[in-house]
Order: C-alpha cells, then structure tokens, then sequence
C-alpha cells in the first residue's frame, strides 16, 4: 500500500519534470521569434524592418545626415554587386532613392538574396524602406545585368548623436536552397 | 544475504543498484578524463614551441574541440553523477535511487554516445573541428561530415544528463528518511539539487540547439544562416544559455563535495549552512540572466552590454559568501590535513583565483582585451581542473574507505596532491601571462613573444598527466590491498554514511530508513 | 601573539611581494597600455582590478594560512562549537557588493566611451574571410588584401626542418592597414564565410566579424608605429594565420601613402591588361603557375595536389582539372558556396588565374596539355 503510494508521487513527479524538459526545448526554438521581436524594438543586431510606407511627414531640413551604402559578396557568389552612390546627405523625413548594380559573372542562372544590415545598430529603427531589392530575391540569368533601385527615409526622430548611417547589404548565392525548397513543395 | 548480487557481466549490465552504477559511472568518467588528457597532451606537445612539429592546423583544431566536448561532457559532469548516484541514498538514508532502472539506463547510454564522438576522428574529413562551443556557420555551412555523429552524440549526452538529473530530484524529494527535512540534508545533496534542476532547465535547450543545426544542415532551415534571414550571433546566444549554467552544473556539485570536507577535518560543524543553500540557489538562478559576457565582442549594443556586466558582477557576491564560510569554518577548528582535506583546500584557494579572474572577464571595457585569449583559457581551466576535478578527487579519497572498506595510503595520497598541486599552477598560471601579452585561444602555433610562458605550460600538463595516473594507481592499490577502513574512518566525519553504516557499505542499505536525529 | 602578528605580517608582505613582482615585472607578463586613450584606460582598469582583487586575496587566503598555522589539531585541539553569525554573513555579503560597485562605475564610464564611435574622420570597411583581411577605404576608394606574409616553410615543420623563424613570425602581412595618427578612423567590420574577430591589443580594439552583418568600432591612435594582432575568433583550419597589422603614419604620410597606392593601382591595371593581350607560352604559365599556386592553393589541396579530402578535396586526377576548361575557371574565379573554396577572380590578377589553372591541368601528372591564356580570363570576368 505504502509502496503505490510512493510509486505514484514518483510518476506524478517525474511526470512534471519531463513537462519542463519538454517545455525548455521548445523554449530554445521560441527563442527565435522572441529574439527577432525584441531586435524589431530595440534595434540592437542592425537588421533593418520590412517594407514602410511614406507617410509625408515633416521634412527636417535643419539636420543633415549622412548614409553610406556598402555592398558586400557572400563566398560563392559570383555576381558583381555595387552601389551606384557610395554616400549622400539627406535631410531626416524626405523619400531619397539611390540604385544599385549587379552583373551574374558566372555561366549559370544564379538567384541572389541581399541581407541589409545597419551600423549603428540602433539607426536601424529609423531607417525605413519604401522599396528595396533585399524584400525579393533576384533571378539573373549567365551573363545579365540589373539596375535595382532602392527607396528610403529616415525617420526625423532619429537621435541627435547619430550623424551616420551605414547600410550595408551582404549578397548570398541561394539558387540551392531555392532549388531545395522547390523540390519539397513538389 | 542482503549482500547478495548477481557477479560476472551481467551484474554490470543489469544492475539497478545505485553503488554499481555510481562506481561505473566514476570509472567510465576516468577513462574519459584520461582520454581527453591525451588529447591536451597532444594539443601541449604541438604548443611546446613555435612551429608546427607534430600534427596539422586542421588535426590540432579537432584536439581541442574533442579536449572540450570530452572532459566537459565525459569527465567532469559523469564523475559529478557517479558521486551522487553513490552517495545521495546513503546521506539521505534512502535504500536506492527512485528510479532504479533509469538509472542503469542512463549510465549505459554514455559508452555508446562517446563511442559515437571519437569514432568521428577516424571518418573521412575528421572529428568536429570548430571548438567545443560550435559556432555558427563553421559547424553548420562549415562543418565537416562528422557534424551529424556530433550532433547526436550531444543528443544521447543530453537525454542521459537529464534522466540522471529527474532521478536526483525525484529521490530527494520522495526519498528521504522520516525526519530528514530539507533543511537538514547535508549540503552535498542540496547542490545536487540545484544541479539537477539546472541540468534539466538547460540540457533541453542544449537539444534543441543542436536540433536546429541539424535542421540547417540538411533540412533547409535558416536558423543560424543569414542568407535566410537567420542570424549566426543567436546561435551564440542559445548556446550560453545553456553554456552558462552548464559551468555552475559542473562546479556546484564540487561546491558540495568541499562543504562536506572541510568541516569533517576541521572537527566543526560547516559554518552558515543556510547561507550556503541560499547562496547556491542565487548562483544557479543568475547563470540564467549572465549568458551573454561570453558575447561581448559580437557588437551588443551598450545597454546590453552594461546589463550583462554588472549581472555577472553580481555572482561575486554570492560566491564570496561560500568563501567566506568555508574559511569561517576552518576558523578556530582543529585542523588536521588528510588527502581529501589538501585537495579541499587547494581547491577554495585555486577556485577564487579562478573568480578573480573570472570578476575582471565580466567588465566589458577590459573584457575586449582578455576575451578569446590565453587569459580566458587559464580562468576556465583554474575553475574546473583545480574547481571540479580537484573536488572530485578529494571526494574521491574522502569516501573511498566507506567505499570499498579499504583505505588508501596516506603518504602515497598526499604525493599525489603536491604533484598535483605544483603541476597544474605551472600548467595555467602561465595562461594568464600569454594571454595577457596578446596570444589568441585555439591557435596551433604563435610567435616566439609567447615561446617561454608556453613552454612552462606544456612541461606543467606532461607533468599533471603523469601525475594523474598515479591517481589510478593508488585507487587500484587500495581496492586490491588496502589496510581495513574503520566504520567512521575520519574522526570529525559526519552524516548518515559515517555515523549508522557498516564499512564497506553493503550491497543494500537503510531496506529501513534510519533514524535522524 | 607578537610572534603570530609579526609571521602573518610577513606572510601578506610576502604574498603581496610575489603577485606585486609578478604584475609588473615586465611588459611580456601584462598587457600592454597601448597607444589609444581607451586602452590606456583599460590597462589602468585591469591593473585598479588586479590591485583590488590582490588585497582581498591577501585578506582571504591570510586567514586561511593563519588558521592552517595556529588552529591546526596539534596547536588547537579543542574545535570551537559555532556555526552561525547572522551579523557576519550580513557582512561579508554587503562587502563583496561594495567593492563590485566600486569597480563597476570606471567600467561603465569607459564602456560608454568605448561604444561611441560617432563624429570620425575616416572610415574602413574591415572583412575577414578563411584567411585573409580585406580592407577597403570608403573615401579614398583604395582596397586590398592583406595576407600572411611568414613564408609556409617557416612553421611546417611536421617530418622536416623549418626555417629559421623571423622576428615578427605570424604576425606579418603582405600589406599593413594604413592610418593616419590623430584621426578617428571608424572601422566597419564584417565576414564574408564564418564569424572571424579583429583585434588590436595596442589599440584595444577586438570586433567579431560577423557574415550578413556589420559591427562598428573605432580607434583614434596617439602615436605612429607598427601595431599587430591577430584574428581570435576560431574560423577554421588556418585561424591562427591571419595576423591584423596597423601602420600608423603621420598625416602626410598617409597622404602620401594614398596617392602612391592610387598610383600603383593604375600602373598595375596596364600591365595587367598588357600581360592579358600577349599570349602567354606553356613553360611561362606553369612557372608562374607554380608559384601562385605554393602561395594560394597548397594551404588546402597541398603541394602534390592530393588535398585532405573530403573538406579540401584533391586536385590530382580530379574531374575539375581534367574536366571542361570553362568550369575549371568559373570555380577558381567564382569560389564555391558552402565550402573553403574562394573566389580567386579578384584577389589574383588574370595573368596568374590563367597561371594556376593551366599550372592545375598539367601538373602531378595530370596531363590535358591545353593552355589557359589570360585573355581568356578576361573574356571570361567581362561574360563572354
């Protein structure tokens, strides 16, 4: 009689045990989510939000910014990929579009995806995109060329100790994980 | 009668009984200390001077990840389990382990798991070379083939970890003898507690992190890859997650090994034990809110920075505290030093070198400067060659009489802690100096600046080596011929163990639960 | 009690003389103050803590070692009975707090600092790749590699004698990053395979380098000289051959040094284009071959061409070397995703791509016998 009573508060207790096992591994995945919302607030890894809209709002003409656009190729990319502006003053609150450039090299159809990053990483907050080639990926077939235009406005409430903003954009070769993708969906 | 065991093979394959698994679990954790040990005397012999002499960038780089993923996962946390399997029931005066037949199978899991691990350095490509922390990408776009025998190798570690720790919990909190209340237990048992709580907070997410390598190796995920969106630095966050409470899940069980120790011979009661309970939770729950100190150089913004570096700060407190009381406790004793006593004491006072160190990693400023050198290489060495293993073995000396009711002999005991002692100060001390002068971790060779510091070094690890091996010698002498132990072999020894059991402990102990006083 | 005061008197000064002796003996057992105002205030920091934690060491471990001498069981054999002071605990838990706070307020004020890399005057676009550095002057628009300049033979020693080994081993490279001294040069640092890190002691500057993101920091460097370090973040095979080396020059030097390299580049793009046009015969191609390819290529695939398969897989009889030209080329140009293979097309001129890979085509006994003539790497670069 004893022993099942023993037995039971055993199962009963490992029972509860294991939940918390179960729940911290999914905790690990959930991680991810939480730690893209919390940089969606705090800005803090410099990845930059989705697409905005311009809402025509004040233009503050007494501050002048500076923004420098950086590209860079992923290992095993062989696109040439530049900015067509290396760096412009803008005024915070007014729409400004600057174009980029890319030419697949290589012999094969090649689609490319580019990663934005912002430097200050908390800058990332006030730049918005209106449009940006980084929202799609880009199929370019051996040998074409493309000129990809972007859009873009600071937000005027940008704090006054930032005077500059890199943007940078990190080219991926991803015609395999799209041919992977395609495959499944099959 | 109640000694009564089945004997051959099957005794060891079938058994449920918590010494039996508690003595495998020590053995098949010395094996693998000696096995990784072999890898750092390799990782030594490269690093002796400038120049590669003896093995290739690429090989040297899987010594060091197997040295880590080794002693962390093979040698230190199952000698941690095989001391609580052994001594849990006897302090707490239960007849076994709660859950006899996990139990076995957590501990027959392990062989096959490391098995799986070293196998790897005889695959095509090579074992895991990207450290035992596995950043992304190199060990997922990276990563050599071996990677996926890695990732499951930490799955079946991670699966046995945890049923050893729901196995703790559940036998202390359902096991205890009438009158055992919490408050009462000895503190060996409340770190191990802690630890296992800990270990079955973290290890899930250990799992899941591995898992979702796994996913972006082959299933087309896009966790840690940035051309998917993902993001490599939050690999590293999840990983200290889990990292940082996996340094407490190995230290706090020594915690409870010295904690026992000392008051035994210094013939006073542990002074503070409350405090030490209460100081050993607040340990463990901060591990959760320090993980990203070890990230300082990934670009976090100020804010978090500042959060991370005072949280870190803060463990000091608590961890001064268990200084404070373990000296306290020697204060106005009667001390005499035994084996087990040396061991305890070079431990308190490498250990808190190993925290001063570990003070000035966790300020930011100046964390840029020792962050991924040889300075960090000695800090985490101090806390867990001198931290861990020095606790086990000074457990290890302390219970063998009760153990196997022989005694181990003295003079040869204490040759191995002076040996031991000297060797592994040479062995890091000089880390800190190569570390500070500029030397990089994980580096297979480096220039002449640093040749003198390493040179001591890798004459300090041949020597530790050596000297661990007549470990072996003495614990095998001892079981073979040692003098008859005595019921209570330490005069100020303590505990149900010592105080209501035969020596050696019998096969099957307390089939009534004792008396507590 | 005289006698015990004065041996505890001498054990603390005893102590303090070792750790003391030990500090600052010379500059190869600390860290180095360094050339910027922020490392300075990290070495002041570091030494304040190591002070700070030398007296509480001094305090604990004196205790400790009096109770070692004058409690011990022969001196002392009565044990006393407590084992509780509320007041005690209460102390030495506020006192560990103290100090920490203390220690804190200089770390926070110099981690803001640190962090504030607003207002520069130039700026450096830093990426590390498997393993090299690549700096790029968003300015002046100059940009190149900065390789390991140790030669191979210095440090193989495995079955064979090294050379002997020079001063700066390791931690030399075929082109310094040059600065001006006196300027806040910010640095933006990214990777372009795994995550690297830069770091400077001098400067107190370390960076993780991190694929599809940029890390900004800065250094501003009071005095011109040669400052070295090296990568510290493990990044594969040769992590510990890529070295950081900064130049720092005065300001007119580092103007002079940017019209000279300015210069140089224009030089080398005509003899490069004039070395394009000729056409190149066998034996020249593979002796240049060979040397670019001991410099490039052996660290991976090896001398003889065998490799360490799979990761770096075999040239020797392969289906790259003895296969289509065309592909041959595109991935020695173009590198390969997911592997060590890198993109050679702009860290090697066309003369030398054309080197190596014929080099690759009739070396080790493979013997396809055609030639690759640097106006085909050109035709090739431009997409024809």
């Amino acid at each position: 009689m004893k022993e099942q009573v023993k037995k039971d508060s055993n199962q009963q207790l490992v029972g509860k045990l294991l939940a918390i096992v179960a729940g911290m591994f999914f905790f690990a995945f959930a991680l991810i989510p939480l730690y893209d919302v919390f940089c969606d607030i705090t800005g803090i890894n410099g990845k930059t939000k989705g697409k905005a809209l311009y809402p025509a709002s004040r233009i503050d003409l007494k501050r002048e910014v500076t923004v420098e656009f950086l590209t860079n190729i992923n290992r095993g990319m062989p696109w040439e990929f530049k900015s067509m502006t290396t760096s412009i003053k803008v005024h915070p609150g007014e729409l400004n579009e600057v174009k980029f450039y890319a030419r697949n090299r290589s012999q094969k159809d090649i689609v490319g995806q580019s990663i934005p990053s912002v430097s200050p990483g908390e800058g990332a907050l006030y730049l918005n995109k209106t449009e940006c080639f980084c929202f799609d990926q880009q199929r370019l077939a051996a040998g074409e060329e493309i000129e990809m235009p972007m859009k873009f406005y600071i937000d005027p409430d940008l704090p006054e100790d930032i005077t500059i903003l890199t943007l940078s954009y990190q080219l991926f070769n991803v015609t395999e994980a799209v041919k992977a993708s395609v495959g499944e969906t099959r | 009668m109640s000694d009564h065991h089945p004997t051959g093979i099957k005794r060891w394959l079938y058994t449920t009984n918590h010494k039996d698994i508690g003595t495998m679990y020590l053995w098949f954790s010395f094996v693998m200390f000696l096995v990784g040990g072999a890898m750092a005397m390799v990782i030594r012999a490269e690093l002796y001077q400038p120049g590669l002499q003896f093995v290739q960038p690429d090989f040297f780089n899987q010594m060091t990840t197997m040295h880590g993923l080794i002693m962390v996962f093979g040698a230190v946390m199952p000698s941690m389990v095989g001391l609580a399997n052994w001594l849990i029931p006897m302090m707490i005066g239960a007849p076994d382990m709660a859950l006899p037949r996990m139990n076995n199978w957590s501990f027959w899991i392990l062989p096959f798991a490391f098995t799986l691990l070293i196998s790897s350095l005889f695959m095509e490509g090579g074992a895991p070379n990207f450290g035992w922390t596995f950043y992304a990408p190199l060990s997922t776009t990276y990563g050599p083939p071996s990677t996926d025998f890695f990732i499951l190798g930490v799955h079946m570690m991670g699966i046995s970890s945890i049923m050893g720790a729901i196995n703790v919990i559940v036998t202390v909190f359902n096991m205890r003898a009438p009158g055992m209340t919490l408050m009462k237990m000895p503190l060996f048992v409340w770190t191990w507690v802690i630890t296992a709580f800990l270990l079955i907070m973290v290890m899930p997410v250990l799992a899941g992190t591995v898992t979702m390598m796994l996913t972006d190796r082959h299933f087309g995920t896009d966790f840690f890859n940035a051309a998917g969106g993902g993001d490599p630095v939050m690999f590293q966050h999840i990983f200290w997650f889990f990292g940082h409470p996996e340094v407490y899940i190995m230290i706090l069980p020594a915690f409870g090994v010295v904690s026992e120790i000392i008051p035994a011979f210094s013939r006073k009661k542990l002074f503070g034990y409350s405090s030490m309970v209460y100081a050993t939770a607040s340990i463990a729950l901060l591990s959760f809110i320090v993980w990203a100190h070890h990230m300082f150089a990934t670009g976090m913004p100020v804010a978090g920075e500042l959060f991370f570096m005072i949280a870190t700060m803060l463990i000091a407190v608590p961890t001064g505290v268990k200084v404070f009381n373990w000296v306290a406790t020697m204060w106005r004793g009667s001390l005499t030093f035994e084996t087990p006593m040396l061991f305890s004491i070079a431990f308190v006072i490498l250990f808190t070198i190993g925290g001063f160190s570990g003070v000035m990693l966790a300020m930011a400023p100046v964390d840029f400067q020792y962050h991924d050198t040889y300075f960090v290489v000695a800090h985490f060495h101090y806390v867990l060659f001198p931290g861990a293993i020095f606790g086990t073995t000074a457990a290890v000396y302390y219970w063998l009489p009760k153990w196997t009711g022989k005694m181990y002999n003295e003079k040869m005991g204490q040759l191995h802690f002076w040996l031991s002692m000297i060797f592994v100060n040479l062995t890091f001390f000089p880390m800190h100096f190569s570390g500070l002068a500029g030397m990089p971790r994980r580096i297979p060779d480096y220039n002449m600046m640093f040749s003198d510091f390493n040179m001591l070094a890798s004459i300090g690890a041949f020597g530790l080596g050596l000297s661990q091996l007549l470990f072996l010698f003495i614990v095998i002498k001892t079981i073979r011929s040692g003098k008859k132990a005595e019921n209570k072999q330490w005069e100020g020894a303590a505990g149900l163990e010592w105080d209501q059991m035969d020596t050696p402990a019998p096969y099957h102990t307390f089939s009534t639960p004792p008396k507590v006083s | 009690m005289g006698n015990r005061r004065k041996l505890l008197a001498s054990l603390a000064a005893l102590l303090s003389f070792i750790l003391s002796g030990v500090v600052s003996a010379s500059a190869e057992l600390n860290m180095r103050p360094g050339v910027t105002e922020t490392s300075q205030s990290a070495y002041d920091l570091h030494m304040m803590v190591i002070w700070v934690m030398t007296g509480v060491a001094v305090v604990v471990f004196g205790l400790m070692f009096y109770s070692f001498i004058f409690h011990r069981k022969s001196k002392h054999p009565k044990p006393a009975t407590w084992s509780h002071s509320t007041k005690l605990e209460f102390v030495w838990t506020i006192i560990p707090f103290v100090i920490l706070t203390a220690l804190s307020v200089p770390a926070v004020k110099l981690l803001i600092k640190m962090e504030d890399a607003s207002k520069p005057d130039m700026t450096i676009q830093v990426t590390g790749s498997q393993w090299k550095w690549h700096y790029k002057y968003l300015n002046e628009g100059i940009q190149f590699y900065s390789n390991l300049a140790t030669p191979r033979s210095q440090f193989d020693e495995v079955g064979k004698e090294g050379e002997t080994k020079g001063e700066n081993y390791l931690l030399e490279v075929d082109n310094e990053l040059v600065i001006p001294v006196n300027k806040k040069v910010r640095l933006l640092v990214t990777a372009d395979d795994v995550i690297h890190s830069w770091w400077v002691p001098e400067l107190a500057v370390k960076k993780d380098a991190i694929p599809g993101f940029i890390n900004e920091t800065w250094t501003k460097v009071l005095e011109v000289g040669t400052y070295r370090g090296q990568c510290t973040e493990l990044c594969g095979k040769d992590h510990g051959f890529m070295p950081v080396v900064v130049k720092v020059v005065s300001e007119s030097d580092y103007k002079t040094w940017v019209e000279n390299k300015n210069r140089e580049r224009i030089v080398a793009e005509k003899a490069a284009a004039e070395a394009a046009a000729k056409s190149w015969d066998m034996s020249k191609l593979m002796a240049l071959g060979e040397k670019t390819y001991k410099d490039k290529c052996a660290v991976c695939h090896k001398e003889d061409g065998t490799g360490t398969p799979p990761v770096f897989p075999g040239l020797k009889d392969s289906a790259i070397a003895l296969g289509p030209v065309r592909e041959h080329i595109e991935i020695v140009v173009n590198g390969k995703a997911g592997t060590g293979m890198q993109a050679f097309g702009s860290q090697l001129t066309d003369a030398e791509l054309a080197a190596v890979i014929t080099y690759e085509r009739n070396a080790w006994g493979n013997d396809k016998g055609d030639k690759v003539q640097p106006a085909e790497i050109q035709a090739f670069k431009a997409g024809n």
